[in-house]
């Protein structure tokens, strides 16, 4: 009789059948749970919000137990991720009509041309039937950065333009003074007579990631202050005119001259870590940056820093105007719910509840003028608010550029194909930053990039 | 040499040897053990000039992952993963027999088939799958993950089990027959508990790989059937420090699969060995 | 008739009956043999050769999903610019180079670990399971935490290691991008590679080895002769699997440099990636697929029919 060769054979079989029938005895108990889960557990709407994982957002979702008190038929299941992911996805579904999501966080870019798509709901009615909810209080320029045709199609969550951080211990202890409106000049000189890479300080904190809403959102407001630009009013592409030319080499040569290490994948964290670890002298970035370089908890430099507007060179004022929003996909089925929470997220009461439950600091800047009335508020925010404001009633094209420009947008173009012709040409002067390129080999790539977009638009305008 | 010397040089040859061996384990273990440091400190001593070697160790991430809602996110890994090796197991191990024991015409071209699946960069048809899932209704379903979770791990599976069935020795399979046993009959007593630890190698393998898969789970998932790794990546925040709390994360992320991997390393070195018994 | 030819016809009958049956017998055979493989098979044909299909209608197209309406049949003109795309050119190199550095130096040192694993010493156990804890990680945390903790040209271990030495900080996914992600990503396979030779390794007939000892073979003619000739299939199989999964490497270059700086350390996934999700242009992403498709398929085949004739030797 044949005997099968040894190889623990019984053992091995009780092992994996137990394991086998544990993990679909598993698989099966928790495919019950899911089953009932996915259906909408009981009684009420569910509403899916997709946001962006910054700190003002995860807030919200830390304080998602007020909504739900205020509204006991609405379950919100939230959907958060980091800045690039969750655009990705978000317009992925609101493009494909895909469906998941009833709320939606969007900024300042998208909204113009996806109410133009039909791709989200005006909100205008809604904001019309809701007593108290005052979107009159919303900045002027951010109000008007998310109508279209007077409406409001998504509301802001927090607004922010773009300032230059200082260290005033620093610039005390050197005898330097920062002016009221500085220059990219005088704020080269600064960097210059503070940088010591001995230390491992710089003089300046300057974003150098790829990515159109990231180098590419500070280089833009430094070329618009120069002259230049990314199109003409014809739809020619002028990332090589001289003016937009300067713009570009003197954001890069200061940045490697007298800035950071590892500038080329620094992004506003890498940046805001820097600075608020005091290894930088000044830190040009969105003035939304005080809730962390304020904040005494993650922050060594908190209560020791000035804020003046963005540099400028031709200008009156350079700094960008960007709002993060929320939005109803028009695939939504549960539209009044998602008004619901959206108003919620938006309204004063919010402000007040994020003051009063988490800390003044941590209140959503930028997005109405009655924050900044709110005592406790004006206390925290001394050392920033008439900047921050100063800085955003001035991010309007006419004062930030030098001629006219056929599309929305300050830091960015607002056309569809920017995210990806700003990722492209934000490549290649990351790329320059680095050394690995020069910067006259990446302007010239990034010409190419932009004039392809340009003919497009230059042949619609033709017909 | 004499005999001592030789032993001698053994000895020392083999005490270089050992402290190399562990000097080379310690240092690939090194990112995970700071990984796991760094689950217990707050965020600016996470990412802090000089590093931070000696702290007060804090439960405080660990509680914001947990309080912030992970279990939704666990229980999609495990549905997606469990059912998933399951599926594979239950389709890969007939194919492999009829690769191996009792085998098809075309066996070569059957397997360059399989792995030829493999080669198809999944962002190529991620679109196409998702505007198809989404026509379909099925984007940020759980099941969508698992058909494509078992597609993923199949043809591994199926090439794997095959070389274990292959070390199965032809008297076995003949005395089998002789005894009128079927093919259910067969597969169920006589070969699967042969290639067990080649069966449990495999699927410790699947289960790697389905848990930590990322690309399929960040796109096709939204908020119902989101797994483990997409929780990772939003904690993630472009504003602010979080290396602290995502260390955390990862660490209780990972804790199952590395747990299954210590516990069945010796099976799975025997799994993928099999054949040794001469 | 004579009683003969009768015979030899009524013989040939039967032959003829008998090849019939037999014929049929082994149709029937091939059928069943083929039953338990159908499912399988089943399976991955609808589940990846459908949306193949539809990725290849795709790449016939020009469809924006950002400007919805212009979604046209352009034929080849896809390719044709993907064959003037620098940018896929220089991504390809990226793929290829990335790929095979990686399981060429993973297998190099998977190789000299599992030997020196495969001596017996005290704590052997535990060591081992040091070095295979990389591969179990969450590859998605341990990017992060390669280019965060690791490799940050300020705060990051390495260069604080090299501080301590006196050597300039280094900027490693800037300066470096490839070399940074070569190194998480042998990191991460050593340990497989490691597995595979061990095995390996484990399933050398004893006797065979002590026989050569006897012989009075030295531990390096051992090795040369026996061992490693013994290990070339487990290594075949290593790099063959090591190259499917490394070439469609996406975790890494996502988290950890973005395939830049500019597309420096972008491979095909990652950039492909940015067609379809940064550019929306699905047309273009599909039409690349495809191409990847059929290079991967043109090398694998290749490397495939001398792998199997090397098992087919070994059966």
């Amino acid at each position: 009789m044949f005997r099968p060769p040894r190889s623990g054979s019984v053992q091995g079989t009780s092992v994996r059948a137990r394991a086998a029938a544990a993990t679909a005895a598993v698989a099966l108990a928790l495919t019950g749970c899911a089953g009932a889960g996915a259906v909408g557990g009981g009684d009420g709407e569910q509403i899916v919000v997709a946001i962006v994982s910054n700190p003002q957002m995860q807030d919200a979702i830390s304080l998602q137990d007020e909504f739900r008190a205020a509204h006991p038929g609405i379950d919100v299941r939230f959907v958060s991720l980091p800045e690039n992911e969750a655009r990705a996805k978000i317009t992925a579904s609101v493009a494909t009509g895909g469906g998941e999501f009833d709320v939606v966080m969007i900024s300042n870019y998208e909204t113009p041309m996806w109410a133009e798509n039909g791709w989200i709901e005006n909100l205008q009615p809604y904001i019309d039937g809701t007593d108290g909810y005052d979107a009159e209080d919303f900045v002027p320029s951010v109000r008007e950065a998310l109508s279209s045709d007077g409406d409001m199609y998504s509301v802001p969550f927090y607004g922010e333009s773009s300032f230059l951080a200082y260290r005033t211990d620093l610039f005390e202890q050197a005898g330097l003074e920062m002016p009221a409106n500085p220059t990219w000049d005088e704020v080269r000189e600064l960097a210059a007579d503070l940088h010591d890479p001995a230390e491992d300080f710089s003089g300046i904190c300057l974003r150098g990631l790829a990515g159109w809403g990231e180098d590419m959102a500070t280089m833009t407001t430094a070329m618009n202050t120069f002259g230049g630009g990314w199109f003409d009013a014809d739809w020619n592409a002028t990332l090589d005119s001289p003016e937009s030319r300067e713009g570009i080499e003197t954001y890069i040569d200061t940045l490697r001259s007298y800035g950071q290490p590892g500038a080329a994948t620094s992004g506003f964290g890498d940046c805001l870590t820097r600075f608020a670890q005091g290894q930088s002298a000044m830190w040009y970035d969105a003035t939304s940056m005080v809730s962390s370089v304020e904040d005494p908890s993650s922050s060594t430099v908190a209560g020791k820093v000035g804020y003046v507007p963005a540099p400028v060179a031709e200008t009156e004022s350079a700094g960008w105007l960007y709002s993060w929003s929320l939005a109803i996909p028009s695939t939504s089925e549960h539209k009044d719910a998602a008004w619901d929470f959206v108003s919620w997220m938006t309204d004063k009461d919010y402000i007040q509840l994020v003051g009063e439950e988490i800390g003044w600091e941590r209140v959503p800047p930028g997005s109405r003028l009655s924050t900044y009335e709110i005592p406790e508020f004006a206390e925290v925010s001394q050392a920033y608010a008439d900047a921050t404001l100063e800085s955003m009633n001035g991010a309007t094209q006419e004062s930030a550029m030098t001629h006219d420009v056929p599309y929305p947008g300050i830091q960015f173009v607002g056309i569809p194909e920017f995210q990806d012709l700003g990722t492209r040409v934000g490549q290649q002067m990351s790329a320059a930053i680095a050394g690995q390129v020069s910067v006259d080999e990446a302007i010239a790539q990034s010409q190419r990039y932009a004039e392809t977009v340009a003919e497009t638009y230059r042949a619609q305008e033709g017909q | 040499m004499s005999d001592t010397t030789r032993a001698y040089r053994r000895r020392t040859t083999g005490g270089v040897l050992t402290t190399l061996t562990w000097l080379l384990a310690i240092g690939f273990f090194f990112p995970v053990l700071w990984m796991a440091m760094t689950a217990f400190k707050q965020e600016n001593q996470a990412a802090s000039d000089p590093p931070t070697w000696f702290f007060t160790p804090t439960l405080d991430q660990f509680r914001a992952v947990i309080e912030g809602g992970s279990a939704t996110y666990v229980g999609n890994s495990v549905i997606a993963t469990g059912v998933s090796t399951v599926l594979v197991l239950l389709l890969g191990i007939p194919a492999a027999y009829a690769l191996s024991i009792r085998p098809v015409e075309k066996v070569s071209d059957v397997l360059f088939f399989f792995i030829s699946t493999k080669m198809l960069p999944v962002v190529a048809v991620i679109v196409p799958i998702y505007v198809v899932a989404g026509q379909l209704k099925v984007l940020d379903n759980i099941w969508t993950l698992v058909v494509l979770y078992t597609a993923m791990n199949l043809p591994i599976a199926v090439w794997m089990m095959r070389s274990f069935f292959l070390e199965v020795p032809g008297e076995v399979l003949e005395a089998a027959s002789v005894d009128g046993a079927g093919l259910m009959r067969t597969l169920r007593s006589v070969l699967i508990p042969m290639v067990a630890p080649g069966i449990a190698a495999t699927a410790l393998i699947c289960v790697i790989f389905a848990w930590n898969e990322f690309f399929f789970a960040l796109n096709l998932t939204a908020s119902r059937a989101a797994t483990v790794p997409v929780l990772i990546v939003s904690t993630m925040t472009s504003e602010g420090l979080f290396l602290a709390r995502l260390c955390a994360a990862a660490l209780l992320a990972s804790l199952p699969v590395i747990i299954a991997g210590w516990v069945a390393q010796k099976q799975l070195v025997r799994g993928l060995s099999m054949g040794a018994i001469k | 008739m004579s009683t003969s030819t009768i015979d030899r016809l009524e013989g040939e009958r039967r032959q003829a009956r008998k090849d019939a049956s037999d014929r049929a017998v082994s149709k029937a055979e091939g059928w069943r043999r083929r039953g338990p493989l159908l499912p399988a098979l089943i399976f991955t044909v609808i589940v990846t050769q459908l949306p193949f299909l539809v990725t290849i209608w795709y790449s016939l197209r020009s469809q924006n999903l950002l400007r919805p309406g212009e979604d046209l049949f352009v034929g080849l003109s896809n390719y044709i610019d993907i064959a003037q795309d620098s940018t896929f050119r220089q991504t390809a190199l990226n793929s290829v180079v990335i790929t095979l550095g990686c399981v060429l130096v993973a297998m190099v040192l998977g190789i000299v670990l599992a030997l020196l694993l495969d001596r017996p010493f005290l704590g052997r156990g535990v060591a081992r399971t040091m070095l295979i804890t990389p591969f179990l990680v969450m590859p998605v945390a341990t990017s992060v935490l390669w280019s965060i903790a690791l490799l940050n040209p300020t705060y990051g271990l390495f260069n604080w290691v090299l501080g301590v030495f006196g050597i300039e900080a280094v900027d490693w996914t800037s300066t470096y991008p490839v070399t940074a992600i070569l190194m998480a990503l042998v990191w991460q396979w050593t340990p497989f590679m490691m597995l595979l030779v061990l095995a390996g390794l484990q399933a050398q007939a004893k006797d065979v080895l002590e026989a050569a000892a006897v012989d009075g073979a030295g531990p390096w003619r051992v090795f040369r002769s026996i061992t490693l000739p013994h290990l070339r299939r487990y290594i075949e199989l290593g790099v063959l699997l090591g190259v499917i999964y490394v070439v469609n490497t996406f975790d890494q270059i996502y988290l950890m440099t973005a395939g830049g700086p500019g597309t420096a350390s972008a491979n095909l996934p990652f950039y492909i990636y940015q067609r379809a999700f940064l550019g929306f242009d699905i047309g273009q992403a599909a039409a690349m697929g495809v191409v990847v498709v059929i290079a991967t398929i043109i090398v694998a085949s290749a490397a495939l029919r001398l792998i199997f004739r090397s098992f087919e030797v070994k059966e």
